[in-house]
């Protein structure tokens, strides 16, 4: 599903440039449920942007669903976010001025969808993460446990193949926290392709794979507990 | 194209965002409603200029004697000069080419009795071209024909006024008068815009006065239309010649305005002219610097507008809108937020007009003050070009920032 080779990214700062990612190779297959760890300043939000066609890389292969991701403009970048992308971000980033329904249904507009249509199938993903309750409040009404399903809705409502996360449940206390993760679960189990990037252990536990970033590299990349128990069960 | 999923979107965020809206709608509503009142009276005092030369065709000329205050060729001061058929009939040969049209005029105040009913009126001697000159409305029956000149006729044509005072609601036509003891046919009834004097007027023949009063061929007046083809300069020089070329011919000096002169309405429309065009390239300079002060008003409040929705952009491109998407919403937004405001500044500034109008034309000689159908047409395309480029410049840099960048932003 994503394939990144030799993965180079640099911002420029005054004269010099501050080398970010120092040439990742990930491999990320359909269905698998993978956390980024690392410190802050360790490049795994540059490498969220990238891989979310928020930024540009500078060397190296990146390879979306097969695609070559190579001189996007705008409007491409905008067609394929659309098309197998879908965010979560730590401040929700929730269009204030709408209700949790509009919110949901606004990557669907982008997709040419009627009106009618996709209000319809908005409703059905607010129902999914519990909120089809208050699909008519606006965010400032919500807690922050209940923006950010919003925010998981909005992310799903357009199929896509991936959907990332950034510190889903950085905004959160630990309660929240927990039936997001488990939201997000429940997505991966249905076979989504889920990338989050935490520096919380406890979050990064809960998902299958621990991928660690430190200074722009790769320190390691091994599979949870979760897996090894449950392939241990298997085995058994 | 219409996309009602757009407007709706764009309603949503105008109905949401509604202090700011009002904000940038206030200056362009503002500067419209300036510059419809401002151009309004401007167009109102040229009406008063306009209508107070209504009465005469705007190409009247008139030649007018009076008595001499110069010596000249041995002639006395103060010798009464006195017009003829023979000045009329030069003027006519002379001029051919140059004159719309021309009639004699003798002034004479006379009786006028109806059976039992009698005023005094003050009565025009004229040519039948005279009904040009004046703008005469003929309402019933004709005017003055030559046919009359040239038989003397004994007829008359009455105004309104004169009808009403002698014959009340009853039929005028083809009654007979008593004028100053002879008898003479009504033919003609008419009214005139200038006002009532000109409506208690009488008209009959030059030629009918010429022989009744004094048996002379004396005229008081001519009157001219000068030929509409000729420039104002053409016309007033026509009229300085004229006037040189009638002194010589009197025995009058080239310079004596009191014993001879020439009245031409080119000369105040000239003057009328200039005035007007001063006033309203002011009123343009003016108008359009407002107006451009509402567009800079605008274009600001745009760009403060599109800054703080730079974060709701990255979302949106964050979910797949499009750079194009994008500007769009912000340009039919900002043209949609202009027209409306604009209407509504040319609407309150039309209707302020209409209701301070009457009560200007009394105190300060404005007459009904307007806004041309022309000037509406072009101040809306200016409001929905100008709402375009106050959209359109900010939103295309806010669409062009990189979603990464603007999601960063708060």
């Amino acid at each position: 599903m994503i394939r990144i080779e030799k993965l180079h990214k640099s911002y420029p700062m005054g004269k010099d440039s501050l080398h970010v990612l120092k040439g990742i190779n990930l491999h990320i297959k359909e269905g698998e449920f993978v956390s980024i760890m690392g410190s802050s300043g360790s490049g795994k939000s540059t490498l969220l942007n990238i891989v979310g066609l928020l930024d540009e890389h500078d060397e190296g292969d990146y390879f979306l669903n097969g695609q070559l991701i190579k001189n996007l403009n705008e409007k491409k970048a905008a067609i394929l976010r659309n098309k197998f992308l879908g965010f979560v971000f730590q401040s929700f980033n929730l269009i204030t001025y709408k209700t949790a329904l509009e919110n949901v249904a606004l990557p669907l507009y982008y997709k040419g969808i009627n009106r009618k249509d996709r209000l319809k199938i908005a409703l059905d993903y607010l129902d999914k993460v519990g909120l089809k309750d208050w699909a008519n409040h606006l965010p400032n009404e919500l807690s922050g446990g209940q923006k950010q399903r919003v925010a998981i809705a909005r992310a799903l409502v357009t199929k896509p193949k991936v959907v990332l996360a950034d510190e889903p449940t950085g905004a959160l206390d630990s309660v929240t926290s927990d039936s997001v993760m488990d939201l997000l679960k429940d997505i991966n189990n249905e076979g989504m392709t889920v990338f989050v990037i935490t520096h919380e252990e406890e979050v990064a536990e809960q998902t299958k794979r621990i991928v660690r970033l430190k200074d722009g590299l790769i320190i390691s990349d091994e599979l949870t507990k979760v897996v090894k128990v449950v392939k241990a069960a298997k085995a058994v | 194209m219409f996309d009602l999923d757009r407007w709706r979107e764009i309603f949503q965020s105008i109905n949401k965002n509604r202090l700011r809206s009002v904000m940038s709608g206030f200056t362009v509503a503002f500067a419209i409603l300036l510059f419809t009142l401002l151009f309004g009276i401007v167009s109102g005092l040229s009406n008063t200029f306009k209508s107070a030369f209504n009465d005469d065709a705007q190409n009247a000329m008139f030649v007018r004697v009076w008595k001499t205050s110069k010596p000249y060729k041995g002639l006395q001061t103060g010798r009464r000069v006195q017009l003829r058929n023979e000045e009329y009939n030069f003027v006519k040969e002379e001029y051919a080419n140059k004159i719309q049209y021309q009639s004699a005029r003798i002034y004479k105040n006379v009786a006028i009795k109806y059976k039992s009913k009698a005023d005094n009126y003050s009565l025009r001697a004229i040519h039948p071209e005279h009904q040009f000159l004046e703008k005469t409305i003929i309402d019933e029956g004709r005017y003055i024909n030559e046919r009359d000149i040239r038989e003397k006729s004994k007829v008359i044509v009455i105004g309104r006024l004169i009808k009403k005072d002698l014959f009340g609601e009853k039929n005028a036509m083809n009654k007979r008068v008593n004028v100053n003891g002879s008898s003479f046919l009504i033919v003609g009834v008419f009214s005139d815009e200038g006002g009532d004097n000109e409506e208690r007027q009488a008209y009959m023949p030059v030629s009918t006065a010429q022989m009744m009063y004094g048996n002379n061929d004396y005229i008081s007046q001519i009157n001219l239309g000068y030929n509409p083809d000729l420039s104002l300069d053409a016309a007033i020089a026509f009229g300085n010649k004229m006037e040189r070329d009638l002194r010589k011919k009197m025995n009058i000096h080239p310079d004596d305005q009191s014993a001879l002169s020439v009245r031409n309405m080119a000369e105040a429309n000239k003057g009328v002219g200039m005035f007007m065009g001063a006033l309203y390239a002011i009123v343009v300079l003016v108008g359009s610097g407002t107006l451009i002060a509402g567009i800079i008003g605008i274009s600001n409040i745009m760009i403060f507008v599109i800054k703080e929705r730079t974060k709701e952009f990255g979302i949106r491109k964050a979910l797949g809108a499009k750079p194009s998407s994008i500007v769009g919403m912000v340009v039919q937004e900002s043209v949609l937020i202009t027209t409306i405001a604009g209407y509504s500044g040319l609407s309150l500034g039309t209707y302020i007009l209409a209701l301070i109008g009457d009560s200007l034309e009394k105190d300060y000689f404005i007459k009904d003050p307007s806004v041309s159908p022309g000037i509406v047409i072009g101040a809306t395309i200016v409001l929905v070009l100008s709402g375009l480029i106050a959209g359109y410049v900010p939103a295309k840099r806010a669409a062009n920032i990189k979603p990464i960048v603007a999601l960063r932003a708060d």
